[in-house]
């Protein structure tokens, strides 16, 4: 199958620094992947990178077989590539209710609509109320984010990701900052994704990582060490000495 | 599960509150006041008429700075397009209905937003300022040395607006002018009411908080705020027609960095981010000048600073936004 996502030979230094040091991945559609990595692996600048917030100094971006390396971010996304962010990105006067709404009608090219409100759209709620549900939000979708719980914030920002239809979803630590209690409802709504969607998981939590991922990449110090199955992610000699170097706390969760 | 019914009937009635009702009160509160303005102020028509013009332009202004967080000292560019835009037509061009002369005037002012947002919008913060205020500076120049056209210092006078619809002349005691003014107004309250609560407001104020969400959300920034500088062109253009049709002259002070700030210090005033903010702001400080410059010819500009750094110290959010937000949090109390 074509993949959906590639990444070939990404670079990016910060003064000296290799943050991303030639990183080569590639994704089909229906792809499960987890990306992990201790702590400055450099897994928020690999998604910075091919979502085209950040420049790299080197590498190339293809979604669906088609160069986008000089397509800026809004383009980017126009083809499908969404991304969540790691620290929450909301508008705090705003809804969630609001933030949903806007990015149906933002994916649908309806954002840009002088009359009309999103309340009186039909369709739009029906999505607004679905999504929000699955996620917990219903109660609270009029009420202004800042006045929400942070791990509802982050409920929120994965919901903003999920109303853009992405073809590939690269979630960066979705789970961080969710009570426990609450992280089931994520893995549902990422269970009841399209299948041919292609996902990209940046998550520390090992458990979420074995039940969501069919493949585990691991990033360390820049560059990819491990790429393969989730059974034997644990086993390999250089994924356990990266952990036990920096990240000692997180081989014990493993 | 019972639970999550009440819940959702609770979550829905605010949303069902705000879709609506605020505009028929809006707009029978701006006609009260109208009305009581035609009363009081029987010999005055022509300083209300001159509140409604300068309402107009930091309602444009509002929609730029307040909604979208954009940074200009350079708004009065916009309405003074409209003014000359409907003067020029009318002294030079013989084009005397004041409808026509309107016409110009939105037009005039939607292509002046459309040039300053593209250069403001290239930059962001203190640059955005600074570019603005150069681009105000170059139209006032611009005016100044056009003089065959604008009639210079010396104004552009020859400004003969015929009689509204064919049956209104301009009258002497402003009545014409203001009630004019007094529609152009509400009609113009009205489509903003629908603007900002539609998804395009909706995108604005995303914008104005984060514009790299936005832009992960596929959304270009800069094309919607530039078409919220054309939009915003348009009202101030309205703003600047109307005066030129009510004082049938146009001077030079009508695209001036003064007037673009003292439209600015008005909304603050008054409260950005809200149309009724840039109203009350409007109204206070054209009554709150009016009045103490006759009382007291000398301080009076010491007593409207006075005024604006008690609004900006114990009342940050305007007036408006500060009353506003009192009677938001007796709500939530009771
Ligand atoms: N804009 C920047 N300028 C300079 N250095 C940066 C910048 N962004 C990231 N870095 C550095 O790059 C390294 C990788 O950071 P990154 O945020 O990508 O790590 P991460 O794997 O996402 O870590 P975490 O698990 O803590 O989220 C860190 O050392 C960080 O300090
Ligand atoms: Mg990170």
């Amino acid at each position: 199958m074509q993949p959906i996502f590639e990444v070939r030979n990404l670079k990016r230094a910060f003064g000296g620094l290799a943050v991303t040091n030639d990183v080569s991945l590639s994704m089909a559609p229906g792809d499960r992947v987890a990306l992990i990595g201790p702590n400055g692996a450099g897994k928020t600048t690999f998604v910075n990178l091919v979502t085209g917030n950040l420049r790299p100094d080197s590498g190339e971006v293809r979604i669906a077989g088609e160069p986008v390396t000089g397509v800026d971010a809004i383009g980017r996304v126009r083809r499908g590539l969404v991304r969540s962010f790691q620290v929450t990105r909301l508008f705090a006067d705003m809804t969630p209710a609001e933030h949903v709404a806007l990015a149906v009608l933002q994916r649908d090219g309806r954002a840009g609509r002088l009359f009309g409100n999103f309340l009186g759209m039909p369709d739009v709620m029906v999505e607004v109320q679905e999504l929000l549900g699955k996620l917990g939000l219903k109660e609270l979708m009029h009420r202004k984010v800042s006045e929400i719980a942070y791990g509802q914030q982050r409920l929120l920002e994965l919901a903003v990701a999920l109303a853009l239809k992405p073809k590939v979803l690269l979630l960066d630590e979705p789970a961080a900052g969710v009570p426990q209690s609450d992280t089931g409802r994520i893995e549902q709504a990422l269970a009841d994704l399209p299948a041919d969607l292609a996902v990209l998981m940046i998550e520390h939590d090992m458990d979420l990582v074995f039940r969501f991922a069919k493949r585990v990449i691991v990033l360390a110090a820049g560059a990819i060490i491990f790429d393969g199955s989730p059974s034997d992610v644990t086993k390999d000699p250089r994924v356990r000495e990266a952990y036990l170097g920096s990240y000692a706390n997180a081989s014990h969760a493993a | 599960m019972t639970m999550t019914t009440t819940n959702d009937m609770i979550a829905a009635s605010p949303a069902r509150r705000r879709f609506g009702g605020g505009d028929l009160i809006g707009l029978a509160i701006i006609l009260l006041v109208a009305v009581i303005g035609y009363f009081l102020f029987p010999n005055n028509l022509a300083l209300l008429t001159r509140i409604i013009a300068a309402a107009l332009l930091v309602l444009s202004l509002d929609l730029v700075t307040g909604y979208c967080g954009v940074a200009t000292l350079g708004h009065a560019a916009l309405f003074g397009a409209g003014a000359y835009a409907a003067g020029i037509a009318s002294a030079h061009y013989g084009i005397n209905d004041p409808l026509a002369m309107l016409a110009f005037g939105i037009v005039a002012g939607a292509v002046a937003g459309l040039v300053c947002g593209v250069v403001i919008l290239r930059a962001h913060g203190l640059p955005q300022l600074v570019l603005s205020i150069a681009l105000i500076h170059l139209f006032h120049e611009f005016a100044n040395k056009a003089s065959s056209w604008t009639g210079g210092s010396d104004g552009l006078s020859g400004i003969a607006p015929t009689a509204l619809l064919g049956l209104y002349e301009f009258d002497l005691w402003g009545r014409t002018a203001y009630v004019f003014g007094v529609v152009l107004l509400a009609i113009v309250f009205l489509l903003l009411r629908l603007i900002v609560r539609s998804p395009f407001g909706m995108l604005c104020r995303g914008i104005k908080e984060d514009p790299v969400r936005i832009r992960s959300m596929g959304a270009s920034p800069k094309i919607a705020l530039t078409k919220m500088y054309v939009i915003s062109g348009a009202v101030a253009g309205v703003g600047g027609a109307l005066n030129a049709i009510s004082t049938q002259v146009v001077g030079l002070d009508s695209l001036s960095f003064n007037m673009s700030a003292e439209s600015l210090v008005m909304l603050v005033l008054g409260g950005t981010g809200s149309l009724f903010g840039a109203l009350t702001g409007t109204v206070v400080f054209m009554f709150f000048e009016d009045v103490v410059s006759a009382a007291n010819p000398f301080h009076w500009l010491t007593m409207v600073g006075a005024l604006l750094i008690a609004v900006v110290l114990f009342a940050p959010k305007g007036l408006y936004g500060t009353a506003a937000a009192l009677v938001a949090r007796r709500r939530e109390a009771k």
